[in-house]
């Protein structure tokens, strides 16, 4: 991927809200935006996307300058090389959906070499190219939309919230098209979102922004890890993110094993991964619980041998975590507090891992 | 058969008006729209006046401002040789001053109502402002240049005061069917008032019957 840099440093104030971020982003595949809602993603966003103006700061991108307040450098937002992909789609209601990709490809960036037949056949939109834009459904909508944008032939894409406002099952049906595209057409990514199902799923890295502060900066599984601790993510969604490999299917019993650093997990059958395949799975915290001996006659398939690692206690809540390192994993488990004090649990003991859902996030 | 003159006048009259103010509404439409300046309220204000003004007063102040001892009039008459006053030129002028918020109002709601969404997309997948202008606001704000062309139309097709006060009552040069008909009223020449002003009815009925068919048949897509 392209590797170049993103800097920002931005004072926005908007009817009493402050956004004040000053960060260099590595553009390396996709970087998350996360935070909870009105704590200033989209309008970093903006920013970047020459939508909305800083009242100080400064935006660099790849040695371009696109805003200097003190040098009063503001490129304007046709101007900027980036692809802005709105909630709401914004699709032209005048157009049909070949008018709003032709509209797009007309004014690609020069030097872009995003091939419109290329666009139309990964995101799989030969049957909606003489549909009108408002016959389409939430999911066909926002198909539309990034293909419109990756036309504009972008140095940058820019996501906000694009799965926001849709059901789970449009979800799922746009997705896989948000967690392949990027790649496929070398354009790095930067993704706002408050949903940390989806960050899991689709970033490398990971911006966590709340009440207009940067909260923390680093490779997504570290943040993940960490989300627990964070208000930001209401402590619900921590969990762990771990590496593996597909080892085999078993189509009758609909599951798939993956290996994860030496253990192997049972997962709910998906074909689409082949033996070999890199995955990503991610195990909710709250779906681990701790074991001092093997159990026997229970009906949780996967149970790893570990040793326990940290124990963090949350005595205002009552809930602990414990970090598990597995054969060449690290695990996060969500206990209570009483549950340590009556197993007392220390760090260095060997315990058991009962995992009662792993979840797929993603293959590369 | 009455003299026909004054229908053409009149026609072209309005038709002039309505080319013109569509240009200058246009600008000043958009600008309102987006504006966030305090001047905003006054503009909007000045440009309503004439819906409130009798045109006696409308007519009385441009009568001093475009005869040629004003500053404005005397340009003119400099420039062209012509005066503004009593002559078609000055009806023109008048016409746009009158018509003005049938010509920004309903293009202001319309570019209102098409919204920053459409025009942030356009300039995020490369348009320029003006391209972003041309290629997506006009054609979604195509029903409020319809509307405010044929009201604009249909208004100056009725003016009669300020005519009578800048233009007079010149054949072939201000006297516009609205003057026409008063005089034949005025000398008692019925057969040709009836015939002119039922002309007038049939119309204004028509033109405003196109605007609302139009609105019916074609509600707008939204995406």
């Amino acid at each position: 991927m392209s590797g170049e840099r993103l800097d920002i440093r931005v004072r926005v104030a908007l009817d009493g809200f402050r956004l004040d971020v000053d960060e260099s982003l590595q553009l390396d595949g996709v970087t998350a935006v996360f935070g909870p809602s009105g704590g200033g993603k989209s309008t970093l966003l903006r920013a970047v996307a020459g939508l909305t103006r800083p009242a100080a700061g400064r935006i660099v991108f790849a040695d371009t300058v696109w805003f200097d307040a003190d040098r009063r450098v503001d490129v304007p937002a046709h101007r900027r090389p980036v692809g802005f992909m709105f909630q709401d789609a914004r699709l032209f209601p005048h157009l049909d959906v070949a008018g709003n990709l032709d509209f797009a490809a007309r004014r690609a960036a020069p030097g872009a070499r995003i091939d419109r037949a290329e666009v139309v056949d990964a995101l799989d939109l030969t049957a909606l190219l003489s549909r009108r834009v408002g016959t389409l459904s939430g999911g066909e909508r926002q198909r539309v939309a990034l293909g419109r944008t990756l036309l504009r032939g972008p140095r940058l894409l820019l996501l906000d919230e694009p799965l926001t406002g849709l059901d789970r099952v449009r979800k799922a049906e746009i997705l896989p098209y948000l967690e392949r595209l990027p790649a496929q057409f070398d354009v790095p990514t930067l993704y706002v979102s408050h949903d940390v199902d989806e960050v899991a799923a689709l970033a490398d890295r990971m911006l966590v922004l709340a009440d207009g502060r940067v909260q923390c900066h680093d490779r997504a599984d570290a943040v993940v890890a960490q989300l627990g601790l964070e208000p930001s993510a209401g402590g619900y969604g921590a969990g762990s993110l771990l590496e593996g490999a597909v080892v085999d299917h078993d189509a009758r019993l609909r599951i798939t094993r993956v290996d994860v650093g030496g253990d192997v997990l049972t997962l709910p059958h998906l074909a689409r991964f082949p033996a070999g395949a890199a995955v990503r799975v991610r195990v909710r915290a709250r779906d681990v619980a701790l074991c001092l001996e093997r159990p026997r006659g229970i009906s949780i398939r996967n149970v790893l041998p570990g040793t326990l690692e940290e124990i963090v206690a949350h005595p205002d809540t009552g809930a602990a975590d414990a970090w598990v390192r597995l054969r060449g994993a690290r695990l996060q488990a969500r206990l209570t507090v009483a549950a340590v004090e009556d197993l007392e649990l220390e760090p260095g003991m060997d315990v058991f891992a009962l995992i009662k859902s792993v979840s797929f996030e993603r293959g590369d | 058969m009455p003299d026909l003159g004054p229908v053409w006048l009149t026609a072209h009259l309005a038709g002039v008006t309505t080319l013109v103010l569509l240009l200058l509404g246009t600008p000043l439409a958009w600008w309102l729209a987006r504006t966030r300046a305090r001047a905003k309220a006054v503009v909007e204000a000045v440009t309503a006046l004439p819906l409130v003004l009798p045109p006696t007063v409308l007519g009385f102040y441009l009568l001093i401002l475009l005869s040629p001892a004003a500053p404005l009039g005397g340009w003119w008459v400099a420039v062209t040789g012509e005066t503004l006053t009593f002559s078609f030129t000055g009806l023109v002028v008048a016409s746009v001053i009158y018509s003005l918020p049938f010509a920004v109002q309903p293009l202001q709601s319309a570019f209102e109502s098409v919204g920053r969404g459409p025009v942030e997309a356009a300039a995020s997948l490369g348009a320029s402002p003006l391209d972003a202008f041309f290629s997506v606001v006009v054609p979604l704000a195509g029903r409020g240049f319809l509307t405010a062309a044929v009201l604009t139309f249909a208004h100056t097709l009725g003016e009669f005061g300020v005519v009578l006060m800048v233009g007079g009552n010149i054949p072939g040069e201000t006297r516009v069917v609205s003057i026409a008909i008063y005089e034949h009223v005025e000398t008692l020449r019925y057969a040709e008032a009836h015939v002119l002003a039922g002309g007038m009815l049939v119309v204004s009925f028509l033109v405003l019957l196109l605007v609302y068919g139009v609105n019916r048949r074609n509600p707008l897509h939204v995406g």
